[in-house]
This record gives C-alpha cells, structure tokens and sequence, in this order.
C-alpha cells in the first residue's frame, strides 16, 4: 500500500499509530470518562464529531495563513477553532439530546483541552496532506478514539467484579490495564509493510 | 461582590505543588506528555522546564489581569494567552536545539492543551495576587518536572540501559525495549502510582495503630 493513498492513511490512525494507545494524545478523557460504556460511547462520538470539524476547518484556515505567511499564528487560531467547534457540539447536544447533555458533564467542554484534537491538526499540517487525506486522517483517528475508549471503557466494567487490594484500586490499575492494550495493539504495527 | 483573597503566602503555597497537590501523581492532570515524552531523561527535563516556563508566565498575566477580564469569556482568554507564550516557547526551543525540537516533536505545541496550566489558570491564577501565583507555579512546575524525571529515569534505565546518555549496566545488559515504546510509559506511571498508593495507605494504617494505642 503507498503510504499516501486514503485507505493507508485511514488505517495509520485508526490501528497503527493509534491516537490515545500509541502516540498518548487525549489521555485525560480516555482514564476519566471510561468508567462505564454507554458514557464512553458517546463521549467517542462527540470527540469524533469536534475531529471532523477542527481539522476540516484546521486545513482551510492553514491555507489563509500560509497564503499570508503568518504561520506562527497556527497554534493560536486552531485552539480557537477547536474550542467554537467544542461550543457548537455543546450547544446542539443541548437541544438534540439533554440525556446525554447531561451525562457528559464537565468531560463535554474539556474536549477543547482534548490534546487528540490539537494534535490531529497539527500532524496533519506537518504530514502536509491534502483535503481527501485530512478527512481520512481525521475519521480514522476519530474512529481509534472510540474504539480505544470504548474497549477501557468494556475492561473496566468487568474490573469493578474483581477483588483488588486495596494499594492498586482506582489509576494505577487502569493505567496498567491501558498498558496491556497498548502492548496489543503494537502487534497492529507491522501492518504498514 | 468581591472575592475574599488570601494574601499570606507559606511554605505550603511551594510545596504544595511537590507532594501534596503534586499535578501529575495526586491530580493526574497533563498526562498526555507525561507519558509521551519520558522515555528518555534529557526528554523529560526539557518537556518539564518548558511546561513550567509556560505555568509562570501564563499564571503572571492572568494574574495580573485578573480584574479585567469578564467572567463569560475568560477560558478563552486563557487559551489564548496561554497559546501566545507555548508559541514563544516552540520557536526558542527550535532556536536553542533542533535536535531536541524533533525528538519532542508536536508535544512542546501539545502544551497548550495540558489540563494542568489551564486547571491553574483558572483554580489559582484568578483568584491571587502574582505574587503567591508564581511561588505556587514554581512548585506546581517542579512537582510535574520531578514526576516527569521519575518517570523518564526509569525508563531510560530499563529501557536502553543509560542514564542522560551515558550507559550504567555496560555492553552486556540487554535491555528491555518494551519500557521505550509506548506500552512502557503506562507500566512505568502504573507502577509509581501503586507504589504511592502502599506509602499512603503504610502511613494511615500507622496513625491509626497510633491513635488505638493512645485511646486503649
């Protein structure tokens, strides 16, 4: 597979170099909102969604800077990007579906400090990929994400039946059971040859 | 109304930031970094004095404007300072050493997004005087370097064998590589986290044996 064509990219981010288990971006909601799964679920979604938009309007605002040369404003325009395109999920999940409004909490407006958005954005500006390829790059990361998330989310449901001592409850285990998934989905990094 | 501000600065306004309230190993805020750049000592210095450069200066001019900026917009406000000096930082990093801006990559750009220096902003920063701000964001700062040491050592011990570059174990330790690659950053984290946890829970159980002792 060339390493440009959509599919690779699509799968680089979804498997390969998996956002939160091989390159550690948006850790923060992976341990904290993965204590039970519907919640996870949608806080997949939601992140996805934030994904598409930021890095869909990362790319043409990236156009106008470079157009104008005034490239050391990317960090400053992407956040600000990033936290409207946070606003406006909140606000139409408000009207759409107050439930899961409401079960989301504070873990909704903390997507703008999700450091997989910013991240997204700023590899695909680096990696220099054209309109096709950023969208591709942006549902396979969004689609990592979930399926990251999602499996913790399974992991930790099953962990809370198990007898753990008392010294290893709460982080510490959920970070060595991340752990153990990352180990497995290195196994994924020998597909790109 | 405003608000009630304590201006008595102690030597827990400092240490607070190292042990109790440490960022990363009590609060478990900005891990993303944390985990992402220790695997290496050198690596972790440089991602922590960054972090802690960006916290003092952030926390100064929030301070500082404290009074000025409204209440609705004031995240943003943040974000933006916040971004203005990661960007100084980025382009003094590639300044100083190019070699260091690529091992750290997109990370040192990543420190806008770490919920440690938004969480200061905007539990600490607008509510004291620079003052006690700075003093509180030198803790803060070197509680997370500390932590990003603790972790980067280990690493980088187990992980290539050496320590800053220069090899402990000599040629025929061989090394476990697993503790560089991702995987290794989540065991290692663990692993600190458990070991705080046994002194936490060691030191309740001997107050309270204490404490029956007394009582009896």
């Amino acid at each position: 597979m060339p390493t440009d064509s959509v599919s690779f990219i699509f799968l680089n981010a979804f498997l390969m170099n998996n956002f939160v288990l091989a390159l550690f971006l948006g850790i923060c909601p992976f341990l904290g909102v993965s204590g039970k799964l519907k919640t996870a679920w949608s806080m997949g979604l939601a992140t996805t969604l934030v994904m598409l938009i930021s890095s869909l309007s990362a790319y043409f605002i990236n156009q106008l800077l470079v157009y104008f040369a005034i490239e050391f404003l990317r960090l400053i325009c992407y956040i600000a990007v990033i936290a409207s395109a946070v606003q406006l999920v909140e606000m139409s999940m408000k009207k759409f579906s107050p439930g899961l409004f409401r079960a989301l909490g504070i873990f909704l407006p903390l997507i703008t400090t999700n450091c997989a958005i910013l991240g997204l954005a700023l590899f695909q500006t680096f990696k220099e990929y054209n309109f096709i390829q950023s969208l591709a790059y942006s549902t396979g990361a969004g689609a990592g994400f979930i399926l990251a998330i999602v499996l913790m989310a399974g992991l930790r449901e099953k962990l809370e039946l198990a007898n753990l001592p008392n010294t290893s409850q709460g982080a510490a285990m959920s970070l060595m059971l991340a752990g153990i998934l990352s180990l497995s989905f290195m196994g994924f990094a020998g597909l790109g040859n | 109304m405003p608000i009630k501000e304590d201006h008595t600065i102690t030597a827990d306004t400092f240490l607070d930031g190292i042990w109790k309230d440490n960022p990363v190993f009590i609060m478990l805020l900005g891990m993303c970094p944390v985990l992402a750049v220790t695997n290496s000592v050198i690596n972790a210095l440089a991602m922590g004095i960054a972090t802690t450069f960006v916290l003092i200066c952030s926390s100064i001019l929030i301070s500082l404007l404290r009074k000025l900026i409204p209440k609705e917009v004031r995240i943003a406000t943040y974000i933006v300072i916040i971004a203005t000096f990661v960007t100084i930082t980025d382009y003094v990093i590639q300044a100083i050493s190019l070699e260091l801006y690529n091992a750290l990559g997109a990370f040192i750009q990543l420190i806008v997004v770490n919920c440690m220096i938004l969480g200061r902003a905007e539990a600490y920063a607008s509510k004291n005087r620079p003052l006690k701000t700075v003093i509180n964001g030198l803790g803060m700062g070197l509680g997370f370097t500390i932590a990003l040491l603790c972790l980067g050592s280990v690493r980088e011990l187990l992980g290539s064998g050496s320590l800053l570059g220069f090899s402990i174990f000599g040629a025929q330790f061989q090394p476990w590589v697993v503790m560089i690659l991702p995987p290794g950053g989540f065991f290692v984290l663990g692993s600190w986290l458990l070991l705080f946890n046994w002194i936490r829970e060691h030191n309740k159980n001997k107050t309270q044996q204490l404490e029956q002792k007394g009582t009896s």
